[in-house]
């Protein structure tokens, strides 16, 4: 594993390890399944066997409630809702077990996705009585989307039906019909009771007409080889060791495939090849390393690689793109931008990155395709990624590992997303840049200036366009070269086409600042005046420009007294409900937390605001006339 | 825990003298081979650790050639805190989690690398191996990151830290095999011997020096006993073994009835007490 988690000694007498996931609706009863396989496996101890009795008594429950064994966290305990996934370890004579305890809350989806990543073969539990529901077929959606291909289907609570054949025949049919498409290698349905026991550890004397195996002995026995040793070899370098000048090792785990001393490798982005001079271990060296191996690497030459290079072998090269196709699954409240600006983390490569376009999403209960310009919390779409430097990957379908990726948000740094690649784009690659024979210095030099943007963001009425017309005007008189930009302007004519929804104010501020970086270029002080109400597409714009060119005038004008202004009756109309979307009423202004310039309004008139913002433009152009 | 290294400014590694720890710390040894340890190791001492564990620890940072931090909160011990006139509770929260707060802002660290495992306790089986605390050290169960794959997300602002429970995924048993197979000195206390002991509320705590306060009627016994958890002296109960050696240890284990934590008193005193702990910046 290329992580931060340490994966498990090999023992001389090693058991294979079983990663497997339980998912299933609410009262579907997955905790009592675990825990009556942990209890029933012997791994429960008699003091915390004692202390469930003691707490089922307290809950309202005469039996023991196995249930209770790993619901761990007292808020769902008292809701009876497992919120997040708990992992759960036992151990047979032939195998050993980590289980994921992932949640059946509709909204819990993401929890869902998280437990099935590192799972081989998934439980999907539903009960004798209702049959497949729409969360199970969520869950079994989402199983194939993160490449489980074994399934077990548990027919929960077969005592309440009677132990009924028919009635598990009907649930079993109910399910394969929907879940014929998902491309499950196999689905072993078996009839069980998790409260009495029934076909979990022994075969149950009321199920006769059942002649599979009971549960144990099919998660001891199902072939789970993935066989990552056979695959193409992956390294991502994740740590460069450099103890003294003598020594150089590239530090990580064998993603996939084996490698040997001696081996020709290539660095995927840089397309440098060497060879494997040495596997450095504190042991003592290794001849060869394979999936899974914790190594240092040494090389014949001195190339340049850093954390977040992939070594692969020359003859079975992983993808190099800026762009790719992905699913992506959406994990936070905030839905997702198109054209946003992200991190994304694949393996050990971190890269800006944004969704380009969403060609479509997914309906989870009907796998049906449908057009949509976001993604809110839970839903999965097919999506082109484009990302700031090519990056080394594989499709996820071929390798989990160099396949996968995440979406961090910039802001406030949650994980927001989980993707999963599925081919490379290289239209990238007809679109070069063209080098510029004259450049922004030069056409500066002509104007006598030195150009940069002055954007100004605030509430609507807060005064932006009074003082940018302001200072427009000033800079003209001073016989400087300046434009105005201004957002209701834009919206006219550039961005007519879009509206007011969070992913169409992104657009159409990615819009405004290439055209004010366009006009940079030409050598020009360009005056910006957008609401640009979030803090992200700000910043967008300030990488774009570049951090010295650009100045971020903050009008603080508090909301009452922009809606007292209001000087083109915006607010009333927005108060009465036929705005939708309006800053500071329905939608969110993010303000900027250190300007270059911040302005009060109720402080200052506008003549004082503009005469503030001129100052520090001239300050920038004096400098520049100096060094001159 | 390369990763750690890579992502963090200033990271440490928790070393509690325990088992896990000596697994945890012989495997970053390893991990970051030939280069040295890229952080320090802190232990959060309350003066009430068995001398045993101490010794252990100064033989250890010294074998090891590794960087030690020792920090204990001076202002428990001025306010005269102890676990025996203070409960268990109050000593825990100002000795150990208090203490391990102030350790961390002294010294800025913004990644703690520990060898919890998720098959301790009920509320661990939830926690992350990146574990995301805000500015106070505050853990919030219902705010945690989603873990997918191996990919971990490791952005923090300034103020803020992670806790590193990089083997998150091991038993007990896991632990004591691979003790065995790479052969890791650990405390002696984890191997059975007569020790002077006295029993109180169904637990056998050994009398490691003389401020343990005895009552009129106890008198310490030699028992053959040895520790599965190893803490303060006076919280920590012995059970009676004949195991000498690591492989004893590990038969006695296969064949366990109870839980480790079982001799742990911090954890009964009231239910969810671990949850309850960790919201407030336990470990």
């Amino acid at each position: 594993m290329t992580s931060i988690a340490i994966s498990k000694p090999v023992h001389p007498r090693a058991r294979d390890q079983l990663r497997f996931i339980t998912c299933g609706s609410v009262d579907d009863g997955k905790s009592t399944l675990i825990g009556r396989l942990l209890h029933d496996s012997k791994m429960i101890y008699q003091d915390q066997l004692a202390a469930v009795k003691r707490d089922s008594i307290r809950h309202g429950s005469a039996d023991i409630d196995f249930a209770l064994l790993v619901d761990g966290l007292e808020a769902e305990r008292e809701q009876g809702i497992t919120i997040d996934v708990a992992y759960r370890f036992f151990t047979t004579s032939r195998r050993s077990f980590m289980v994921a305890d992932t949640p059946g809350h509709e909204q819990y989806t993401r929890n869902m996705a998280t437990g099935a990543s590192n799972a081989q073969l998934a439980i999907i539990l539903i009960d004798a009585r209702k049959g497949a529901l729409v969360q199970t077929r969520r869950h079994s959606f989402i199983c194939s989307l993160l490449g489980i291909r074994h399934v077990v289907l548990a027919v929960n609570k077969i005592d309440l039906v009677a132990y009924s054949k028919v009635a598990f025949d009907r649930s079993v049919a109910s399910y394969l019909a929907f879940a014929a498409g998902l491309g499950f290698s196999s689905i072993v349905p078996i009839p069980i009771s998790a409260r009495h026991g029934d076909n979990v550890v022994d075969r149950s004397a009321h199920t006769k007409w059942y002649n599979g195996p009971c549960l144990i002995e099919h998660l001891e026995s199902v072939d789970i080889q993935s066989d990552t040793a056979s695959q193409a070899f992956r390294f991502p370098v994740q740590w460069v060791n450099r103890p003294d000048p003598d020594f150089r090792g590239y530090a990580g785990s064998v993603a996939s495939g084996r490698i040997s001393a001696g081996d020709d490798v290539v660095v995927a982005a840089s397309g440098r090849t060497t060879r494997i001079k040495r596997i450095v271990t504190q042991d003592g060296d290794l001849v060869h390393a394979e999936a899974g191996d914790a190594v240092t690497i040494t090389l014949e030459d001195q190339i340049d690689i850093g954390r977040g290079d992939l070594l692969s072998r020359p003859t079975e090269r992983p993808s190099v793109a800026d762009q790719f196709a992905a699913y992506l699954i959406w994990m936070d409240s905030d839905p997702l931008a198109p054209g946003r600006n992200y991190i994304l983390r694949i393996g050990s490569q971190t890269v800006a990155g944004s969704v380009t376009a969403i060609r479509y999403r997914i309906d989870v209960n009907t796998c049906e395709h449908l057009a949509a310009e976001t993604l809110s919390l839970n839903e999965i779409a097919f999506c082109n990624v484009a990302i700031a430097l090519p990056a080394a990957f594989d499709p996820y379908d071929v390798n989990r590992k160099t396949g996968s990726f995440i979406v961090i948000d910039r802001f406030t740094n949650r994980t927001v997303g989980a993707g999963m690649i599925a081919f490379p784009l290289r239209r990238a690659t007809n679109v070069s840049w063209r080098a510029p024979s004259v450049g922004r210095s030069e056409r500066a030099a002509l104007k006598h200036q030195r150009p940069c943007v002055v954007w100004f963001t605030g509430l609507s009425g807060a005064g932006k366009s009074t003082i940018a017309n302001l200072v427009d005007q000033k800079l003209l008189a001073m016989s400087r070269h300046a434009m105005l930009l201004d957002g209701d302007d834009l919206r006219n004519g550039l961005n007519a086409d879009l509206g007011f929804s969070k992913a169409e104010r992104v657009e159409n501020i990615r819009r405004a600042g290439q055209v004010a970086k366009l006009m940079l270029d030409s050598g020009l002080i360009v005056i910006c005046s957008f609401i640009s109400p979030y803090r992200s597409e700000r910043d967008m714009v300030r990488s774009l420009i570049g951090k010295d060119e650009f100045v971020e005038v903050f009008v603080d004008t508090p909301i009452e007294e922009c809606a007292r202004r209001d000087p083109k009756g915006l607010y009333s109309k927005a108060k009465a409900g036929e705005i939708k979307n309006f800053t500071g009423i329905d939608a969110s202004y993010e303000a900027p937390i250190r300007p270059e310039i911040h302005l009060r309004t109720t402080e200052q008139t506008p003549e004082q605001a503009a005469e503030v913002v001129i100052a520090a433009v001239m300050a920038r152009t004096l400098l520049c006339d100096e060094r001159r | 825990m390369r990763e750690v290294a890579a992502e963090f400014k200033r990271p440490v590694m928790l070393y509690s003298i325990g088992k896990d720890s000596s697994v945890l710390l012989h495997i970053a040894i390893k991990a970051f081979y030939p280069a040295k340890l890229p952080f320090p190791l802190l232990h959060v001492d309350t003066n009430w650790k068995f001398r045993e564990m101490i010794s252990f620890r100064d033989a250890t940072a010294k074998r090891l050639g590794v960087e030690l931090i020792v920090h204990v909160n001076e202002e428990g011990i001025a306010r005269g805190i102890n676990p025996i006139d203070s409960g268990s509770a109050l000593h825990t929260q100002v000795m150990k989690t208090d203490a391990l707060k102030q350790a961390l802002e002294l010294y800025g660290f913004d990644a703690a690398l520990g060898g919890a495992r998720r098959d301790e306790e009920k509320s661990r089986a939830k926690e992350r191996i990146l574990s995301f605390r805000s500015a106070g050290h505050v853990w919030d169960p219902r705010n945690q990151r989603p873990e997918l794959w191996s990919l971990f997300n490791t952005r923090i602002r300034t103020g803020e830290s992670m806790r590193v429970f990089a083997m998150s995924n091991w038993t007990e048993l896991d632990v004591w095999e691979y003790i065995m197979l790479e052969k890791i000195p650990v405390v002696p206390l984890y191997f059975a011997k007569q020790r002077p002991t006295v029993r109180r509320n169904g637990a056998t705590i050994m009398v490691d020096d003389r401020r343990l306060p005895l009552n009129c009627d106890e008198t310490p016994q030699m028992r053959m006993i040895r520790f599965r958890t190893l803490g303060c002296y006076p919280l920590s109960g012995a059970i009676e073994s004949d195991a000498t050696t690591i492989e004893d240890v590990v038969a006695e284990m296969q064949t366990a009835s109870v839980s480790e934590r079982q001799g742990r008193l911090i954890d009964t005193d009231e239910a969810a007490s671990m949850e309850k702990k960790k919201r407030e910046g336990y470990f």
